[in-house]
């Protein structure tokens, strides 16, 4: 992990310098990173000019890693030690990975996450993808001279909690302050409709090299408010170009036995695929077991093998526009996103259901990555970056394992966010003080059907008599889609400890390794470290309280003013100090105090949402 | 905003049943837009927990009152009259004669045409219990019959999203 070098968060921010926010496209096959700039969203280039990094990381020997373009280049050579989509691999365990069979990688059986042996050791997913947007990372403040102050990183959106918890932890990792997951397609209409000024009900496909999206969302002046979404967090033009590499070593009658020809044939069959885009015909060409081959082929041959694969998107496009509960006529747009969009065959398939001309006008690599930007822009408060709301649903439905393997669903799929839900329990056991809480999240009845999330351990319940105690279990799933619990026990008020164990994520202590792993450093650095993020977390607290009392100030009473101001008082004192722990005690005090100003001012908010609409009926 | 606010105070709007989705849709985006986390990423440990609580409860408060079903229980709980499903099955004998022959002709339908003729008949059905609904819970306010509707429409709902299955597998 020597790519990693994470940087001192930065000095308390002044309002009056441009917050470097960048927005990352994180991509099954390729990566990128954007910015808004003079008002505009765009592109960062490498050195080179490039602005697509492919998503590849090479490992070699001595622990260092090569990123982009130059790991791409020991992709046939060197398999094992190059990792391609990866993100195919992330929140998921061996079977999912083995299930999908292609991958030439030297699996590694672990609990959880699968994990991959490489040159430099042992890797998890979250550890690879760590590598791309450490790079990413590099690129941003290279051109910018300057740290970053965060990033909006984009996942599919029908990516599961495990899949966007590994996201989240690979940002971390890679020394980025995550402002936000969000959702590819919103991602993209951000780009498109901010762009375009469009308003109305739009629908976008997004066919990317591993994943594929579909989202009804409604435009409506700088708010996008996704109605539906679906999709398979496990198709895309990998999909396509493995088949297609299947079938032109079958007419050759060659067999790719090693994984660097199966390798060299998916990335020969991925030009033939992209040629036949605007050609009629293309040669698949590579080198398999030491002969060259050259099978030739039509678009045509190549439609019959991807046809499977874009009926299995169209299937999912009906269903989410039978869950959005639209006619499909009413639908004003649809745009296209992911390179694998390119393909005459999507886009005649897309156009022959909706039964218009998709938009297509946006370069389908960049536009994610582009509406990333202008998210980041407005969630670090930038000046100019204008009034934009992201108001996304849940993926897929939420539920929990009752008695003979059924699933009880908690939180329905499409449910907008950030949503919770309660649910009550009981003891079955005299005296049981501890209960174990299996949450799956799938559509189907079964829980060997969903896919296991994690088991929230609940520790601490009063011992009471069997059926006696009320624990009171509360799900929520936040703005970045990721779920948390919470239980308490009614009849006594305890708040029971909940432990999570992820089915396929890491754990917190692995993440807080990796994080160590990452420095390399002694101990006392650690200290120091922890001690400069207490008083960077002071210097936040305590600007983001003076902007909060600027704001609304006048809703406090005298007396309760006069406590917070003493809190915060408190906190400049001991922010100087060496003394981490009595920053700590300050920080948790001030921010005890503001609870009540807090409520107070989202009731303002709400106060001042509803004035002037509908006086007459209040 | 206190936890005691009902769902039709959040949004400013009039405690009854006729409603027009537009503007609750409009509302919610207002609201949203005043206390969404993206809102507060920058503020206080505390603004930002009292920002999550309040987007989720304007979700709360949208779904409940953008579904009629929903929004009639809740108007009925409101009044002091709980719809109390599980425990409160009693159904009219002719409405439960009425649900048994059009589960039969589900059963019997094998083409596309019969299922529709069942869907067709079922929405004149749905409709018309919703006009009932709507006079129970707006003109004569009477909560107790509202409940009964809410009851039977209920069990037309659950029918509805079966025929709709049946409809999207012949589709298939």
């Amino acid at each position: 992990m020597a790519l990693l070098q994470i940087s001192e968060p930065g000095e308390s921010p002044d309002p009056h310098t441009r917050r470097h926010a960048v927005g990352i496209d994180l991509g099954t096959t390729h990566s990128l990173v954007a910015a808004v700039r003079s008002g505009v969203a765009e592109c960062l280039p490498d050195r080179d000019g490039a602005v697509i990094l492919p998503s590849a990381v090479r490992y070699f020997a001595d622990g260092t890693a090569r990123v982009g373009r130059e790991a791409l280049a020991g992709a046939a050579s060197d398999p094992t030690n190059t990792i391609v989509s990866v993100k195919r691999l992330m929140g998921r365990g061996l079977a999912d990975v083995s299930k999908a069979g292609r991958l030439a990688y030297d699996f590694v059986a672990a609990e959880g996450m699968v994990r991959v042996r490489t040159a430099a050791g042992i890797k998890s997913p979250v550890e690879v993808s760590a590598e791309i947007l450490a790079t990413l990372r590099q690129r941003a403040e290279d051109t910018f001279e300057a740290d970053l102050y965060g990033a909006v990183i984009t996942v599919p959106a029908y990516f599961d909690d495990a899949q966007r918890q590994a996201t989240k932890d690979a940002a971390e990792l890679a020394g980025l302050d995550v402002l936000r997951l969000i959702s590819e397609p919103t991602a993209a209409s951000i780009a498109y409709g901010l762009d375009n000024g469009s308003e109305g009900l739009y629908a976008v496909y997004d066919l990317g090299g591993g994943t594929f999206d579909i989202s009804l969302l409604r435009m409506t002046r700088g708010v996008f408010e996704v109605i539906a979404t679906g999709g398979d967090s496990a198709l895309g033009g990998d999909d396509i170009d493995a088949a297609l590499a299947d079938w032109a070593l079958a007419r050759a009658g060659v067999v790719a036995g090693s994984a660097g020809d199966r390798r060299a044939a998916s990335m020969a069959a991925r030009v033939a695929k992209e040629a036949l885009s605007s050609a009629d015909r293309a040669v698949f060409a590579c080198s398999v077991a030491g002969a060259r081959l050259e099978q030739p082929l039509t678009r045509a041959d190549l439609e019959t093998i991807a046809k499977p694969f874009v009926d299995r998107t169209m299937a999912a496009v009906r269903q989410a526009v039978r869950d959005a509960k639209v006619d499909k006529s009413a639908i004003d747009g649809i745009v296209l996103v992911g390179g694998s969009t390119r393909m005459p065959l999507v886009r005649r398939a897309v156009h022959e259901f909706f039964g218009r001309e998709p938009l297509t006008n946006l370069d389908p690599d960049q536009v994610v990555a582009l509406g990333a930007a202008r998210q980041a822009d407005a969630l670090a408060g930038n000046p100019g970056a204008g009034d934009l709301l992201l108001l996304d649903v849940v993926p897929l439905s939420l539920g929990i394992e009752t008695m003979g393997g059924l699933v009880e669903r908690i939180i329905e799929r499409n449910s907008p966010i950030p949503t919770a839900r309660a649910q009550s329990f009981t003891t079955f056991q005299d005296g049981q003080t501890a209960m174990s809480i299996h949450v799956v999240q799938g559509e189907r009845d079964l829980v060997a059907d969903c896919r296991s999330l994690a088991r929230f351990e609940l520790r601490g319940i009063p011992p009471m008599v069997a059926g006696a105690a009320r624990i009171q279990v509360t799900f929520t799933i936040d703005a970045d889609g990721l779920l948390s619990v919470e239980a308490r026990e009614e009849t006594s008020g305890v708040e029971a400890s909940v432990t999570v164990k992820p089915s396929y994520g890491l754990s917190d202590e692995e993440v807080t390794r990796m994080l160590g792993e990452g420095f390399g450093h002694a101990e006392d650095d650690m200290a120091a470290r922890a001690l400069r993020e207490a008083q960077v977390d002071a210097d936040r607290l305590l600007a983001a309280i003076a902007s909060a009392l600027a704001a609304d100030g006048e809703l406090l009473p005298a007396e309760e003013r006069a406590s917070i101001e003493r809190a915060a008082a408190a906190l400049r004192a001991s922010r100087d100090s060496a003394d981490r722990a009595a920053i700590e005690r300050s920080l948790k005090a001030l921010s005890a105090s503001t609870e009540a100003f807090a409520a107070e001012r989202m009731n303002r908010g709400i106060r001042r949402a509803l004035a002037g609409r509908r006086v007459e009926d209040l | 905003m206190s936890p005691a606010t009902d769902d039709f105070a959040l949004f400013g709007l009039p405690r009854r049943f006729a409603l027009d989705r537009g503007e609750l849709d409009s509302l919610r985006r207002a609201l949203q837009a005043e206390v969404h986390p993206d809102r507060f990423v920058h503020a206080d440990a505390a603004a930002r927990r009292a920002a999550m609580q309040s987007a989720v409860r304007v979700n709360e408060g949208h779904a409940r009152l953008a579904d009629p079903l929903k929004r009639a229980a809740y108007l009925c709980e409101l009044a002091g009259t709980p719809i109390r499903a599980e425990d409160n099955t009693a159904m009219p004998l002719d409405f439960l004669r009425e649900q048994m022959t059009w589960r039969e002709s589900l059963d019997d339908a094998g083409s596309r045409a019969e299922v529709e003729a069942i869907a067709h008949e079922l929405e004149n059905a749905r409709r018309l219990a919703y006009e009932r609904l709507a006079a129970a819970l707006d003109e004569r306010r009477d909560f107790a019959a509202a409940a009964q509707e809410v009851r039977a429409l209920m069990f037309i709902e659950r029918f509805a999203a079966d025929v709709d299955d049946r409809l999207v597998a012949l589709e298939a």
